[in-house]
């Protein structure tokens, strides 16, 4: 008769504190319950604050790119379309004009294109073999190598440009695709080799070491086993690399010629162009289809993205 | 991939040092005239201007980046719901370009349709805010884009840095009573050190680069208002066909990032280089 009691009254005592740290999200020790609401209201009136004002951006943009200039006219930017018209992201696209050239986005949203996928694989195969024998092989010189890559990491390419447009004259390639896309390798390569140098740190030595011991080479060693270990840090390499690509300006506008700028450096011309009548909906039509794709693989990759960003940028 | 590394980087960065010496116009040539160019350059009213704004923005950025980073992070860390979500919407300007933030903020401060014409409007007949187009406060509408962009990205490292603190030190504080603000201004950031270090070169380096944000949002205007060295060093590299000015004006951000990052690599590898 007794235990059943005791029974129930442990369960039930069991159930308050389940209760108490639903609330406190945890096991942590319970928490006065009045207080942690008001704590509540303001941390999360805050927060929605601040992300509004972070969402008002993106929201001024779809808005008015949604509407007629007439409408843009005697509104204001915040202000939601009254007739909604897709007419401007048909313009951005294939008809806004750079000067003479009145092809729209498109062409630069291709030339990126076509800059973007050598580059980033081409930076990813040759940064992770870099870390791969940074992490894993003491050979001559790796610290001094490793040293030139933090000091590449933090030197402003400013520094570099010119000879680098020398270097590509010499070899023939400046003012062409090829060129830029060997420039986005070359620079790349300090943070990505980072990346992946404290990637590959962090996996266990041993199995490095096993697979030596039964005779695994070089490049068996990191065909074999490095990679297949590692394909999340291969998404954040190329999430980076994508992001970074696509978003970069000076490269284009220095190393390419304007037939082949990138949509960024398009994207400037057209909004930032002094002749003719301000189009705003172009414009910002434009400037989300620029945005797009950066987005997209921010969105899709969630915490990668994050992981990407913190692991490239914490442990240095 | 060393020779290229070496080449590019290290020979990069000296060749272009070795010509900041001589009087290279149009054409790199080896004419060396010591540090005229140099002494040109803080004799040029623009370059002085664009000094000032970096200062000026800078200083700031760093300011405010740090603060509201901290804060963001701090209360995302408070074990609330939906922190995925509010982390998404914080982290989504770092996703965009430079070129698109400057051609948002542009539109959004633009003095006819936007925040100004909005508080217009509502009738406060007088109110003026139109940074883009008032020298004097064209490096606050920078600014207000910048910060934009980047917290973002100081949130999440702040938010590891928070997350990497054992949470026994958050027991202990609330055994003996300290008040969270206390717990968090006299343990957390103490022991968060090396994260407010880390972030700090970030903040600063990228700083001294900041050229696209200006392009795109003002053009240096109005007038030279606005102008950054970055863009100093480009024009005077590929638009004035003054190449030693600008391998003059990069060499002097080279300086800069030196003066921050060699410390701060000293500290962060030199140090500890433990055997693992």
């Amino acid at each position: 008769m007794n235990n059943p009691a005791t029974l129930s009254v442990a369960v039930a005592s069991a159930d308050v504190i389940n209760e108490r740290s639903g609330a406190s999200a945890g096991p942590r020790g319970p928490r006065p319950k009045r207080r942690f609401s008001r704590r509540n209201i303001i941390i999360y009136g805050t927060l929605i604050v601040v992300a509004l004002y972070y969402l008002l951006p993106l929201y001024v943009m779809v808005v008015t790119s949604l509407k007629g200039m007439p409408e843009i006219r005697v509104g204001n930017v915040f202000a939601p379309p009254i007739e909604i018209t897709f007419e401007p992201w048909v313009k951005a696209w294939a008809e806004a004009c750079t000067g003479l050239n009145c092809e729209g986005l498109s062409r630069g949203f291709w030339n990126s294109v076509r800059i973007l996928i050598p580059s980033v694989i081409l930076s990813i195969i040759i940064a992770s073999i870099n870390g791969y024998a940074l992490a894993n092989w003491r050979f001559k010189g790796a610290d001094v190598f490793f040293t030139i890559l933090i000091f590449g990491a933090f030197i402003p390419y400013q520094v570099m440009l010119y000879p680098i447009v020398i270097l590509l004259r010499e070899l023939g390639l400046y003012g062409s695709l090829t060129g830029l896309v060997m420039v986005h390798t070359i620079f790349g390569m300090p943070i990505l080799t980072l990346l992946f140098r404290n990637y590959f740190t962090s996996l266990p030595q041993e199995l490095f070491k096993a697979a030596r011991v039964d005779g695994a080479g070089f490049w068996g060693i990191y065909l074999r086993i490095m990679v297949p270990m590692s394909l999340p840090i291969f998404v954040v390499a190329i999430i980076l690399q994508v992001t970074g690509i696509w978003n970069d300006f000076l490269f284009g506008v220095v190393y390419t010629k304007p037939d082949l700028y990138p949509m960024t450096v398009q994207l400037n011309n057209i909004v930032n162009s002094v002749q003719g009548v301000k189009e705003y909906n172009v414009n910002m039509a434009a400037t989300i289809l620029t945005g797009a794709v950066p987005l997209i693989v921010y969105f899709i990759s969630g915490k990668l993205f994050v992981r990407g960003i913190a692991a490239g940028a914490v442990k240095g | 991939m060393i020779a290229t590394a070496l080449v590019v980087f290290v020979g990069g960065t000296v060749w272009t040092v070795v010509y900041s010496f001589t009087d290279s116009k149009l054409l790199p040539r080896l004419n060396f005239v010591g540090l005229e160019q140099y002494e040109r350059l803080w004799a040029t009213n623009r370059w002085l201007i664009s000094i000032e704004n970096l200062l000026i923005y800078g200083t700031l950025s760093l300011i405010f980046s740090l603060v509201i980073g901290f804060v963001l992070a701090a209360l995302l860390d408070q074990k609330i719901r939906f922190e995925n979500t509010f982390r998404t919407i914080l982290l989504y300007p770092f996703a965009l370009s430079f070129i698109v933030t400057g051609l948002v903020w542009q539109w959004v401060l633009n003095p006819d349709f936007g925040i100004q014409h909005i508080v217009r409007s509502l009738g406060w007949e007088s109110f003026a805010f139109d940074p883009l187009y008032n020298a004097d406060i064209v490096i606050y509408g920078l600014l207000i884009a910048g910060l934009w962009q980047g917290t973002g990205l100081i949130m999440c490292l702040m938010l590891a840095g928070l997350r990497g603190i054992d949470e026994d030190i958050w027991k202990a504080a609330r055994v003996d009573g300290i008040p969270m603000w206390r717990t968090y201004i006299f343990i957390v950031i103490p022991m968060m050190r090396p994260v407010f270090i880390t972030t700090l070169v970030i903040i600063a380096s990228g700083i001294v680069r900041v050229y696209d944000l200006v392009v795109a949002q003002t053009s240096g205007g109005p007038g030279i208002a606005s102008e950054v060295p970055a863009k100093y060093v480009y024009d005077k590299m590929f638009l004035g066909q003054n190449l030693a000015q600008g391998f003059a004006g990069s060499t002097m951000m080279l300086l800069a990032v030196l003066v921050v990052i060699i410390p701060w690599a000293y500290l962060e590898f030199g140090g500890k280089r433990r055997p693992t």
